[in-house]
């Protein structure tokens, strides 16, 4: 038994059980605790990065839990019974986001939160919901995908609201719970419909008998429903800027790469399980429009706010709108020629999102920490002493508002290049929201940081400096060098979606 | 028709909790409609696991040749029914949180964050 053919599983059975260990080591002391935590994550890390190298240069990676062998994914009779974890170039890519985003925000926490304000508490939730987001990207069953997404939903609904002492969080924190679980409760109603019809779970096999009945119509719809609802995409966005506003910023950026998750989750049932029947445009008709619905909405909004966490949560809210646009273009006809380009759009949008916002969402976290608030209107002049998180903030906003030679440019470049194609008015939606997404961050920035000294400002710890400076690399990193991380890694997570569905059935089911 | 009752009872059940959510202001009123949907996904989860004159499957107490209703179903409510209980009690707990600082479970004045 050697540790790589267990990667998988051991990738979302570590941070679990970080996570409940955890508290236990915090009773014994203080160091251990943080010791305890360092390991787990790098542990963590180190795994999701060596199983996305194994994925990308051996194909997709099959694990059965409870069988004798791990690669004895199908019974007996040709019938998978067993909960499977199947990872592909997406799996694996998505996998890498959450682990970026995961080890900036914990690094960050550990100077950020404070020792008698539940420090413990923040953080065994926060591996609690890594280990969802991991379990969401990995797993090869629809239940078992189902149970993972209920763990991150509770998982980040208590972060959200964890802070019991001020009566904002919890207010959010309903609203994004009671959504969160009607979103879930779709989900199951249509795994539950699957099953009554197919009497399995596995999403390969799910995949390889879906005929397109009229009870898997409704059961597509209404896992659309769920899982849009649980990314934020409008009309269901109302709780995204209220949590992201109010969850202390190294757990909003992890809800962002949350809602990542749940867009995975979306592709993977347009493309995998229903990869097989999907003709019908109207699908892609949806997902485009209320893709730019999206991010026209929200980054309105984004204008006419006076709270900085907000008005980061729109400008967030409105990359979905993005990723809606560059993914749903290929849902829209049986493989356009523009649709690879699209979807390395839509997916290279992802990371560079999660990087991008996670970015914004610390360094408004410094912001907050050193004045005391977030309000827009109180706040200026701390550029003075907040010389590297203006900076941060600065490269961020640029970022996020796809300005050349950021991240953010190259991937929204293939967005505009591919929508194009289809019709130009998507393009000027998306280059307009674009413009006023700067307009705003540009505006944020001068209020926040530059004019007048007002007050004095506490410098920021080196380890929150740390962990912006890690996202900081890696959004120049794909910014300079956007052709090296397009082919390596958005390729093959692009390849596995547009024509990888028979190679991720073949690998389940065997020939 | 009569053989799907079940499962109309069960819509029935699920468009209830959907109502109460739409229409109920109270904090508490909601997390009951929320939980009403959950019992509703649940019974449906059991409903299709259902076999014409099964019994429970319990392999060690029936006699050869019986027919059995389906297992998997009902493991998969057991977990649906405890993580229903895990989010309930959360939302319950906000609830608690919520009325301890504003004195009020109206969703209507409780209304800081908007926009």
């Amino acid at each position: 038994m050697s540790l790589g053919t267990h990667l998988p599983i051991l990738a979302i059975a570590v941070p679990l059980l970080g996570a409940f260990a955890l508290p236990i080591f915090a009773k014994v002391h203080k160091r251990l605790r943080d010791m305890w935590a360092a390991a787990v994550g790098a542990f963590t890390c180190a795994m999701v990065i060596a199983l996305a190298v194994q994925v990308l240069s051996t194909g997709v990676v099959v694990y059965t839990l409870g069988a004798t062998s791990p690669a004895q994914t199908v019974a007996p009779g040709g019938f998978p019974i067993r909960i499977t974890l199947t990872v592909d170039g997406m799996s694996a890519f998505m996998g890498l986001i959450s682990a970026l985003v995961g080890l900036a925000s914990l690094i960050y926490a550990f100077q950020f939160l404070k020792e008698d304000q539940g420090k413990p508490l923040a953080m065994t939730l926060f591996f609690l919901l890594w280990a969802g987001m991991l379990g969401m990207e990995y797993t090869g069953d629809m239940f078992n995908f189902f149970v993972f997404l209920e763990i991150t939903s509770i998982a980040a609904c208590a972060l959200i609201g964890y802070r019991t002492w001020e009566s904002r969080p919890a207010e959010a924190a309903f609203k994004t719970m009671a959504l969160y679980t009607v979103g879930g409760l779709l989900v199951l109603l249509a795994v539950a419909i699957l099953y009554g019809q197919y009497g399995a779970l596995n999403i390969a096999y799910l995949s390889s008998k879906i005929g397109g009945s009229q009870l898997d119509k409704i059961a597509l719809g209404l896992l659309l429903g769920g899982l849009l609802m649980k990314a934020g995409a409008v009309p269901a966005h109302m709780w995204a800027p209220d949590a992201y506003g109010e969850a202390p910023a190294q757990a909003a950026m992890v809800l962002v790469a949350n809602t990542q998750a749940s867009l995975y989750g979306l592709w993977r049932v347009l493309f995998t399980l229903f990869g097989g029947v999907l003709a019908a445009p109207a699908v892609g008709w949806l997902v485009v429009s209320l893709g730019t619905l999206t991010l026209l909405v929200a980054v309105l909004m984004a204008v006419l706010q006076r709270d900085l966490g907000r008005l980061i949560a729109y400008g967030a809210v409105s990359q979905i709108g993005y990723m809606l646009l560059g993914v749903g273009l290929v849902a829209l006809a049986s493989r356009p020629d523009f649709g690879l380009v699209a979807m390395q759009g839509g997916i290279f949008h992802m990371m560079n999102d999660a990087a991008t916002v996670g970015l914004l969402m610390l360094a408004a976290g410094v912001v907050r920490r050193a004045a005391g608030t977030k309000d827009l209107t109180a706040l200026g002049g701390l550029g003075h002493d907040l010389k590297w998180t203006g900076g941060f903030f600065f490269l961020g906003a640029l970022a996020l508002a796809g300005i050349p030679p950021f991240n953010g440019f190259a991937s929204k470049l293939l967005i505009y290049e591919s929508s194009f194609r289809l019709s130009p008015l998507l393009t000027a939606v998306a280059v307009l929201g674009s413009i006023l997404l700067l307009a705003v961050f540009a505006r944020a920035f001068q209020g926040v940081f530059l004019g007048p000294k007002m007050r004095e400002a506490e410098p920021a710890p080196v380890g929150m400096l740390v962990a912006m400076g890690i996202l900081a690399a890696v959004i120049l990193a794909m910014g300079l060098a956007p052709g090296f991380f397009v082919e390596h890694l958005v390729t093959p997570a692009a390849r596995a979606l547009w024509e990888g569905r028979d190679l991720y059935l073949a690998a389940v089911l065997g020939g | 028709m009569i053989g799907n009752l079940p499962f109309v009872a069960c819509m029935i059940l699920i468009g209830l909790g959907l109502w109460t959510l739409l229409s109920r202001r109270n904090l508490i009123k909601l997390a009951i409609g929320i939980t009403l949907i959950e019992k509703g996904v649940n019974l449906f989860l059991v409903t299709l696991g259902y076999v014409e004159q099964g019994v429970a499957p319990i392999y060690t107490y029936t006699q050869p040749g019986v027919t059995m209703v389906l297992p998997t179903p009902q493991a998969l409510t057991l977990t649906s029914i405890v993580i229903g209980m895990a989010t309930t009690a959360l939302m319950l707990a906000f609830a608690v949180v919520i009325y301890r600082h504003r004195g009020t479970l109206d969703a209507r004045k409780i209304r800081e964050l908007k926009g």
